[in-house]
């Protein structure tokens, strides 16, 4: 199965697929329904250094082809994490991956901090791109200078692979992507989601609790593609592309675009087996191709 | 185990305007694993852009001989109109068993069970649960009007039976909490599904009389099984919970609905 083996940095993944954070929960969710042991990696719940309650109810409205979420990174801390999943979580069988968020700069760095010695977290995926929580966030994704700042600090503490999370709500993604290479970003990961807005008409009143979420699913798979072009042409770090990905042609398509891994998330919900359905079907694109390797597609589109 | 599977409908009957009685049954000919009441199951509702999430719908009722769930599906909106739709012969995707259980009263307790609309759904299998366990479950069942009430038969054959109609086209005028066998009869475990309105009405009601009762909530789920955490609910203690895995049945001491 080497065909599909890749590497971000030093991380060496078994294969191109991951699940996205804040979809595919801590993994134990999924363990009945696949064998996750066939993934690249699990990105787990966004974690930040203090326990967070989440927004109010309600968190989600269906769209057409996909959904808003404002969840707002409910979780019980990074030293919850630490002391009660890690010693669950740590026995699988992938790459597991922590998604770090923070509301100041001394947060994120804390809560790397915690999880530096952790032998079985070889990556952390650092989130500058939550549009659900009122400060931090995306507030550090949407400037050069602040996103930049965040991984300067976080790179100072971090020796394993740093993966940086951008959100698709610049007006320029592919220099934010430069600006967080440039301070040792082993990775780029895009897209979060993207800030939207549903109204029930009848009521006149907003759908969500915070009036704006963040739109996932299929329906942003064009706009997340174009993105993961413009930033391939950028950069020179491996990127992780997400956005939409519900099969395996959906996978080839970012790979094809510059996506050296991809993410699945929204569609992890729909068919919670899809991630490994995923990685037979590029397996079986590969075989019907002649491509021996999965890295002669990276990036490979012809134009 | 959580399982996803394909299902063939061999049945779909219309109990009112608005309510469709599916009866599913596994493809692959697999006899149906234990399952329990106040469980639900997450159904693809597939072929159209605008209905993109599984619908969660409580599991009505266990046909162990025919191997067969029962879905009380109620038109709602565009993706139960979709299920309810279906012909016999089609094939519907479910993830189940999904969420707890109701928990039994102790021995020789009386319960209540009481629902509203299509919130009836779950105590019909609660139902047959307490009967096949030696209790004697009594029934409250609460509609807009008449044709609103639905598997009255089913019911009867579980216990009594006692009706309320908005419009009061159906025994007792009014809502369920103005039915009289409240105040006629003492009951140690009430068990409600239905509006939250409704419900919350009926957790006042349990508490000013030392009644244990637990309630089974509907909150929107994209995922049904703890991954999105959207569909949380407040608790006293716990803050957010999930309502797809720490209930959907909950204690209403355990949430934030009366103090």
């Amino acid at each position: 199965m080497d065909r599909l083996k890749v590497n971000i940095g030093a991380l060496e993944l078994k294969n191109p697929v991951m699940t996205a954070s804040g979809t595919f929960g801590y993994g134990t969710e999924y363990a009945d329904f696949i064998d996750l042991s066939r993934l690249g990696g699990i990105l787990v719940k966004g974690t930040t250094l203090e326990p967070r309650e989440g927004n109010d109810y309600p968190r989600m409205a269906e769209t057409p082809s996909g959904m808003l979420n404002s969840v707002g990174l409910q979780n019980k801390g990074v030293h919850y994490f630490v002391s009660d999943i890690y010693p669950v979580i740590k026995k699988y069988d992938t790459n597991i991956i922590v998604n770090v968020s923070g509301s100041t700069l001394e947060d994120y760095v804390a809560c790397t901090e915690a999880l530096t010695g952790l032998d079985k977290i070889p990556a952390i995926e650092l989130n500058v791109s939550c549009p659900n929580v009122k400060e931090g966030g995306m507030a550090f994704g949407t400037s050069c200078a602040s996103a930049a700042q965040v991984v300067r600090a976080v790179r100072k503490v971090y020796d394993k692979t740093l993966i940086v999370k951008l959100s698709p709500n610049v007006t320029d993604i592919a220099e934010i992507a430069l600006a967080v290479e440039a301070e040792g970003a082993d990775s780029i990961s895009l897209v979060n989601t993207f800030l939207g807005m549903s109204i029930d008409a009848e009521k006149r009143r907003p759908r969500l609790s915070t009036i704006t979420g963040g739109l996932s699913g299929p329906c942003i798979k064009p706009i997340a593609l174009r993105m993961v072009w413009q930033v391939y042409k950028a950069v020179k770090v491996p990127i992780i592309g997400m956005g939409g990905i519900s099969n395996w042609e959906d996978a080839i398509e970012f790979i094809l675009a510059g996506s050296t891994a991809i993410q699945i998330g929204t569609y992890n919900f729909i068919n919670p087996a899809v991630s490994v359905e995923v990685v037979d079907g590029i397996l079986d694109y590969m075989d019907r191709h002649n491509i021996d390797s999965i890295n002669d597609l990276i990036g490979k589109l012809d134009y | 185990m959580k399982q996803q599977l394909d299902f063939i409908i061999t049945s779909n009957e219309a109990l009112n305007e608005n309510s469709y009685l599916l009866k599913v049954s596994p493809v692959n000919g697999e006899t149906l694993q234990e399952l329990n009441p106040g469980q639900f199951v997450q159904v693809l509702v597939q072929d159209s852009s605008a209905i993109f999430l599984r619908r969660p719908i409580s599991i009505n009722y266990i046909d162990k001989k025919s191997n067969e769930i029962w879905l009380l599906i109620q038109r709602v909106g565009k993706g139960t109109n979709k299920i309810a739709e279906m012909k016999v012969g089609e094939e519907l995707n479910l993830l189940f068993p999904l969420g707890n259980k109701f928990s039994l009263p102790k021995p020789d307790k009386k319960a209540l069970l009481i629902g509203g609309g299509v919130g009836t759904a779950p105590l019909l299998f609660l139902g047959k649960r307490l009967k096949e366990e030696g209790f004697y479950p009594e029934f409250l069942l609460g509609g807009r009007t008449a044709s609103d009430i639905t598997q009255l038969e089913d019911f009867e054959k579980l216990g009594d039976v006692h009706i309320t109609t908005e419009d009061g086209s159906k025994d007792v005028k009014g809502l369920v909490t103005h039915h009289p066998v409240l105040k006629e009869k003492q009951f140690d475990n009430i068990y409600t599904c239905g509006p939250k309105p409704m419900m919350i009405a009926i957790a006042r009601y349990a508490t000013e009389n030392n009644i244990e009762c637990e309630a089974s909530l509907e909150n929107h789920m994209p995922c049904g099984f703890g991954a999105c955490l959207c569909c949380v609910e407040k608790t006293k203690k716990r803050g957010n919970i999930c309502v797809c895995t720490e209930g959907p049945v909950f204690n209403i001491n355990e949430l934030q609905w009366i103090d």
